[in-house]
């Protein structure tokens, strides 16, 4: 079952989908609802524990989305296995929300979004903002009935793109680079602030643009304006309509925030994120970097 | 170069975590960064005197004191929205803070991946610990040397 879409934000009308997006005042009126759950995904494992949304349930990127062993997500297997125990249905609406902007949520609405879970929304402005308005909060133990989540074998062909993919890919569609610019240039392998960890070389992929982030994040935590949006990725940027889109990062989790935008925000059917990024580019073997400020060019196909 | 013994303080915390099942361990590193003492009045709005710790995703500070009797003592601030961290600098400050210099120094360096979390929290958030051991102990190893 589906809950109504949020049709009392303005702002919202204005996105290609704007069923993909809910404001905290919606959802305090509809947290509750039946067919409507809320999952909180932080970067902090422990964050959710510290106080959550009332009714929400966590979902942790590292130690549940991604297989313990390979890098990779969970299979169909393992994810119904998680979706059962965390009580969601498939037809559930499910609303995301994290700390950092939706950061770690729009990553796991990707994920969500590679097995084809229907109806995946994020709360705009994330834990930050709720918690800016002095909505109510709890450290009361959730426990939803377990559900028997179908499985469903993960599609990675439309939304997703592996390293060989990107080789193809240069040259004859957009790269988008959503780091620092101090990582993009090469001065660092990881954001300012973060640890360096596990690339061994430095730079961008030849022909990409920087587009970092958090440029498409208003004031309030929330996304920009379309007008706004639309001047940086179609203006700057110059993504044009039925390009070819790949957006990377380190390990794909802010490029997943840029991947929600330019798909859902702004409407470009084509856009797939590589997860693989910056930690696997950056180490891979004979694979072209460009240093400097400047996207660089395809090198000669051999 | 001391060989490596862990101190019964730490040992104590580590067993601590160990004798849990997984999940509740989480909730036993919550109680931790429920219990990061405030850092002294002297250091109070001084970021200059303390360092960085930069293999942690939020801004965790850290100063080792150590006094004419070689003891050492530990201070940690970490914000409130990052939990995880101020959990794993409220288990250095508690079990650091008392040691001599020398005990410090002993502390092995795989002690982060020997409490138990590294799949509860994953080995990338254990690898913000074991930074921050580090620099805790190479603080430690400069004051004595300037002593």
């Amino acid at each position: 079952m589906t809950v109504e879409t949020d049709t009392t934000t303005a702002k919202f009308a204005e996105y290609a989908a704007p069923e993909r997006l809910v404001s905290t005042e919606w959802l305090e009126q509809h947290f509750g609802e039946p067919g409507l759950v809320v999952v909180e995904s932080d970067e902090d494992v422990l964050l959710y524990e510290t106080g959550h949304i009332p009714g929400a349930v966590k979902v942790d990127w590292h130690t549940e989305l991604n297989d313990p062993v390979v890098r990779d997500y969970l299979d169909g297997e393992g994810f119904a296995q998680l979706l059962s125990r965390k009580g969601i249905a498939r037809d559930d609406t499910v609303v995301i929300y994290g700390d950092k902007s939706n950061w770690w949520a729009a990553y796991a609405l990707w994920v969500f979004s590679l097995f084809g879970h229907e109806d995946v929304r994020l709360l705009d402005g994330g834990r930050d903002k709720w918690i800016a308005e002095g909505r109510p909060l709890t450290t009361e133990a959730v426990a939803r009935p377990a559900t028997e989540y179908p499985v469903v074998e993960r599609d990675d062909s439309v939304l997703r793109a592996y390293k060989d993919d990107v080789l193809a890919h240069i040259g004859r569609g957009p790269l988008v680079d959503v780091r620092s610019p101090e990582e993009y240039d090469g001065t660092r392998t990881s954001a300012p602030a973060y640890p360096e960890e596990g690339a061994l070389r430095a730079g961008h992929i030849p022909t990409a643009q920087s587009v970092p982030w958090a440029r498409a994040v208003a004031e309030d935590g929330g996304f920009k304006s379309r007008a706004e949006l639309d001047a940086i990725y179609r203006g700057e940027a110059g993504l044009q309509d039925g390009d070819t889109i790949v957006a990377y990062c380190r390990i794909g989790e802010r490029s997943s925030h840029t991947w929600f935008v330019l798909h859902h925000l702004l409407g470009f059917e084509n856009v797939r994120n590589y997860d693989g990024s910056w930690t696997e580019w950056g180490s891979a073997v004979r694979v072209p970097i460009v240093t400097g400020a400047e996207p660089g060019v395809a090198p000669e196909r051999r | 170069m001391t060989s490596a013994v862990l101190p019964d303080r730490l040992a104590e915390i580590r067993d601590e975590f160990l004798e849990l099942p997984e999940p509740e361990r989480l909730q036993l590193l919550l109680e931790y960064s429920q219990e990061l003492p405030p850092v002294p009045a002297e250091y109070e709005g001084h970021p200059e005197l303390a360092e960085r710790v930069a293999e942690c995703q939020s801004p965790v500070y850290i100063i080792l004191d150590v006094d004419e009797d070689g003891v050492v003592a530990m201070h940690a601030t970490a914000p409130p929205e990052a939990p995880t961290t101020r959990g794993f600098a409220s288990i250095l400050v508690q079990g650091i803070t008392g040691l001599t210099a020398d005990e410090v120094l002993a502390i092995p360096a795989d002690f982060p991946q020997s409490i138990g979390l590294t799949r509860a929290v994953s080995p990338l958030r254990i690898a913000g610990m074991t930074g921050m051991l580090m620099r805790a102990q190479r603080q430690v190893r400069a004051k004595t040397a300037a002593a």
